[in-house]
């Protein structure tokens, strides 16, 4: 048996599963504390389905919390970068552009090295510990914590941030936090750079927060493994998530997503996750969630890490209908208490969904009333919006189900435009903890190769074996791991033929290899 | 009478600040026509060093000297190393000096020979550093992917001597017997050099400049951004007024629904299907959009501004970006009339782009 949890910003919900038959469900309000809502979470599932600590292979965690303290800009840690790449770079140093209150908040200060290589994997200088080891000492007195280290093309040679790091942690002690940038982003020095200051001010709290995690689970008497799930969909255990806390930062949207799938029994599927105030859409290939490649706006900073592909619309089951237009404004989290049909006196997408038949809901007596062409209307423009949205995020002509999930999904006709039927799965409104719960393992190589001496096929070789073996060391099981992504991108106005390669290789969790 | 007064008033009105740099980007992205490079680097570079050294004078292409002494300057490479091995410090300020003391010369203003992509901002921020003035005009009025192709070349002004120059300190100043072999020897420098160099090339006085360029770009990129931001700030779409601003026309809209892509000596090849109410229309692209046909027929080809444009918000979109399901809003907007001359067809009309095509404009424009 396997438990999923999923704490967002307003609910937490949690499933226990046997394989994809869920044994029992439950959604309650977020805790202030973590800890406390994923104990209460467990001990209500113990409640609907009578199980014991041993009775589970491993427990699944998604949260929202990492995020939601960089947003609001509180336990940062104290972070500096060590950027390798002298004299190139110097023109923009670190954090530019970052909005003032998150640099204040990780007391971010900065140190230019000489460092980092060309395209092609030459130096463009060599590496100069003694500079190095004038900056931890820097670093040192100015209470730094937590270290990014970037150096230019790390994703196409790591070993000056490898070397750097060395040199960090003898000069600062093993207690240093280090991220390092080829581990977190791809080609893209900026974006990349700023995805592992935030990963390094994340740092101190992850630590803290997933210690908590780790002892409270002991406390209840579960020996079983704790994963928590990443941006990909996929799963990476504790000591991983304390390193790279901005690999949760997508999870949320990623788990309704897989659960979606499972639940509905599509791999490849377009799913619209429809809350109170906004929906969002997003496309599944091969169960796993289409990453966005273009750059991220994280709290206002411009970030180029691992996210899923989503397209938010302000339509939601809230949604306010006012002079022939569904939303933006909604009445939210109220829905119960200011929507017509609970007595309420806002027009609201639900209303329309019920004045419609579409759903039964509430007193339909309450939208008995309403203009006949008006309500037809209006459930056209929620279906044509929506139609759209899912359009967009397609990449072929091919056809494409689409699956709906989440509170809101009632206001959806049966059929969208040009999409045909819709699939609403059982279970839907905790499809984010099923997806949690049914998660897998991957390894993932994003690299930029020169083909100018070497044989193609030789290339993409490698590449996949690293996948693979990064899956592995994941705790993919060796036996079923394979490669799910595989994506070459010729490099424009480069000759020598460079290309960038993604591979993703995924594999089930290897649960009875793992021990905590 | 005083002058100096008139001059200062014009200097007040008409100078760039840190704050007007997101607009002229967004502009630039759209006369980059689909290529040019991301001007975003170029923009956190020219903010950086406007921040750092004060406001640039945005001068008048009629009111600059006929004896000043201009020196354009530019990025040239691969945009994808552009944003992973950024400029040094010195880079900008480095080129210009060796073009300057390899001439014997001493600056006055620094021009943009490229308005279209990243090229719209590397001289505003070599123009900080420099505490030069910057000409309100630029070499093309659009993007091209090669060195001699700019107006300047039709009034056989040469780019070389020119210098080339990289993050480490070395510089190469180049004598060349043609613009295109200055493309040859150039681009082979800038791969040796790590495929992202700061050139500065067509060193001119102010009497060429007034004959080779085109006016008032950079100001019109300010423009089309602000057109953008304000669409933005009002949930609406900018393809209106940035329709008009350009005084193009709309040729097509609809939905991308192939892309075929190709990377060929160094140039991202490739075309798009646009699907429309009226049938398939299709995009043929070099780095920048190059030409549209409908069915048979060709619509529109370089040197015109093949721009497509974000039908909900008028931004423009890049043909990176171009993927099945996007939704564009094609418009075409005329190329200075000069490019329009026998000369200016050599140089970047369809058939130099290997496209077995008379140049094709919009009944519109030749009304």
């Amino acid at each position: 048996m396997r438990i999923g949890i999923d704490v967002g910003g307003t609910n937490t919900d949690a499933v226990a599963l046997e394989g994809t038959n869920v044994l029992a469900s439950v959604k309650q309000t977020t805790s202030e504390d973590v800890t406390t809502g994923i104990v209460q979470a467990l001990h209500s599932l113990r409640t609907q389905h009578e199980f014991g600590p041993t009775d589970v292979d491993a427990i699944m965690l998604g949260t929202t919390h990492f995020i939601n303290a960089l947003v609001e800009g509180r336990d940062l840690a104290p972070t500096a970068t060590l950027r390798l790449g002298l004299p190139a770079t110097a023109s923009l140093p670190p954090m530019v552009g970052w909005p003032q209150r998150l640099i204040s908040a990780t007391r971010g200060r900065y140190f230019l090295a000489h460092g980092g290589h060309e395209f092609d994997g030459q130096e463009i200088s060599s590496l100069q510990p003694d500079e190095i080891r004038a900056f931890a000492h820097d670093m040192e007195a100015a209470g730094v914590r937590s270290v990014a280290i970037s150096s230019v093309f790390s994703p196409i040679n790591d070993e000056f941030e490898e070397h750097a790091a060395e040199i960090l942690r003898e000069e600062l002690g093993p207690g240093v936090a280090l991220s390092l940038s080829h581990e977190i982003g791809r080609v893209g020095l900026l974006e990349r750079e700023n995805a592992t200051i935030i990963n390094a001010s994340l740092r101190e709290l992850a630590d803290k927060i997933i210690g908590r995690l780790v002892a409270v689970i002991d406390a209840e008497g579960y020996s079983c493994p704790l994963f928590l799930s990443q941006n990909d969909g996929t799963l990476m255990d504790v000591e991983y998530a304390r390193k790279y806390p901005v690999a949760t930062f997508a999870s949320g949207p990623t788990n309704s997503m897989r659960g979606a799938a499972i639940t509905s029994g599509l791999e490849t599927c377009a799913v619209i996750d429809i809350g109170g105030t906004t929906s969002d859409v997003g496309v599944l290939t091969n169960g796993f969630p289409r990453e966005a490649t273009t750059v991220i706006d994280v709290a206002g900073v411009r970030t180029n890490f691992r996210m899923p592909d989503v397209l938010s619309m302000g339509i939601g089951g809230g949604s306010i209908v006012a002079d022939g237009q569904v939303g933006p404004s909604s009445v939210g989290y109220r829905l119960t208490s200011e929507a017509l049909v609970f007595g309420g006196s806002t027009l609201t997408a639900t209303d329309i969904a019920v004045a419609a038949g579409l759903v039964d809901l509430g007193d339909a007596s309450a939208v008995a009333h309403l203009d006949r062409d008006m309500v037809m209307a209006m459930v056209d423009q929620i279906a044509g919006r929506v139609a759209d949205t899912v359009e967009r995020m397609r990449t072929s002509s091919a056809p494409l189900p689409v699956v709906a999930v989440g509170g809101g999904s009632v206001i959806l006709p049966k059929v969208l435009p040009g999409l045909g039927e819709i699939y609403l799965p059982e279970n839907s409104g905790v499809a984010n903890a099923i997806g949690a719960a049914i998660a897998q393992v991957s390894g993932e190589v994003d690299k930029v190769y020169s083909l100018a001496t070497r044989d193609r096929s030789s290339v993409v070789e490698e590449a996949k074996a690293d996948a693979i073996e990064k899956a592995i060391a994941a705790g993919a099981s060796a036996d079923n791991v394979e490669v799910v992504e595989f994506d070459e991108f010729p490099i424009p106005y480069l000759p020598g033929n460079a290309t960038r390669i993604r591979v993703k290789a995924v594999g089930d969790l290897g649960i009875k290899e793992m021990a905590r | 009478m005083s002058t100096t007064m008139t001059d200062n008033a014009i200097a007040q009105t008409r100078q760039v600040l840190p704050e007007h740099c997101l607009d002229f980007a967004a502009g630039a992205a759209i006369l980059g026509t689909g290529g040019g490079g991301d001007p975003h680097i170029g923009m956190l570079m020219a903010q950086a060093a406007l921040e750092k050294h004060g406001p640039v004078d945005l001068v008048k292409l009629e009111d600059v000297p006929d004896d000043a002494v201009v020196i354009p300057v530019a990025m040239m490479g691969a945009p994808t190393v552009m944003v992973e091995k950024l400029a040094s410090a010195e880079q900008f300020v480095e080129s210009i000096r060796a073009i300057a003391k390899y001439l014997g010369v001493e600056p006055t203003h620094i021009a943009c020979m490229e308005a279209g992509g990243v090229n719209s901002m590397i001289p505003m921020a070599a123009a900080a550093e420099l505490g030069l003035p910057l000409i309100d005009a630029d070499g093309m009025g659009r993007a091209f992917p090669e060195l001699q192709m700019v107006l300047a070349t039709l009034f056989d002004v040469q780019a070389a001597p020119m210098s080339i120059s990289d993050e480490k300190g070395n510089s190469i100043v180049l004598e060349t017997v043609s613009n295109k072999w200055a493309e040859r020897l150039a681009r082979t420098a800038t791969v040796e050099m790590g495929c992202s160099t700061i050139v500065s090339l067509y060193a001119m006085t102010g009497e060429q400049v007034k004959r080779a360029f085109v006016p008032g770009t950079l100001s019109l990129c300010r423009e089309l951004g602000k057109c953008i931001s304000y669409a933005r700030h009002h949930a609406g779409s900018a393809k209106d007024s940035v329709i008009e601003r350009l005084g193009a026309v709309q040729i097509a809209e609809g939905k991308i629904s192939d892309v075929e892509r190709r990377t060929t000596s160094g140039f991202a090849r490739g075309r798009a299907e646009l699907a429309t109410d009226r049938g398939i229309v299709e995009i043929e692209f070099q780095n920048e959009n190059l030409l549209v046909r409908r069915g048979d027929e060709v619509v529109a080809t370089t040197p015109d501004l093949i721009i497509g444009l974000d039908t909900d918000t008028g931004e423009a979109v890049t043909t990176e970006q171009l993927r099945f399901g996007t939704r564009i809003s094609l418009i075409v907007a005329p190329a200075d009339e000069r490019w329009h001359s026998e000369g200016g067809i050599e140089l970047a009309g369809p058939r130099y782009f290997g496209y077995d095509t008379e140049p094709v404009r919009p009944a519109e424009f030749s009304a």
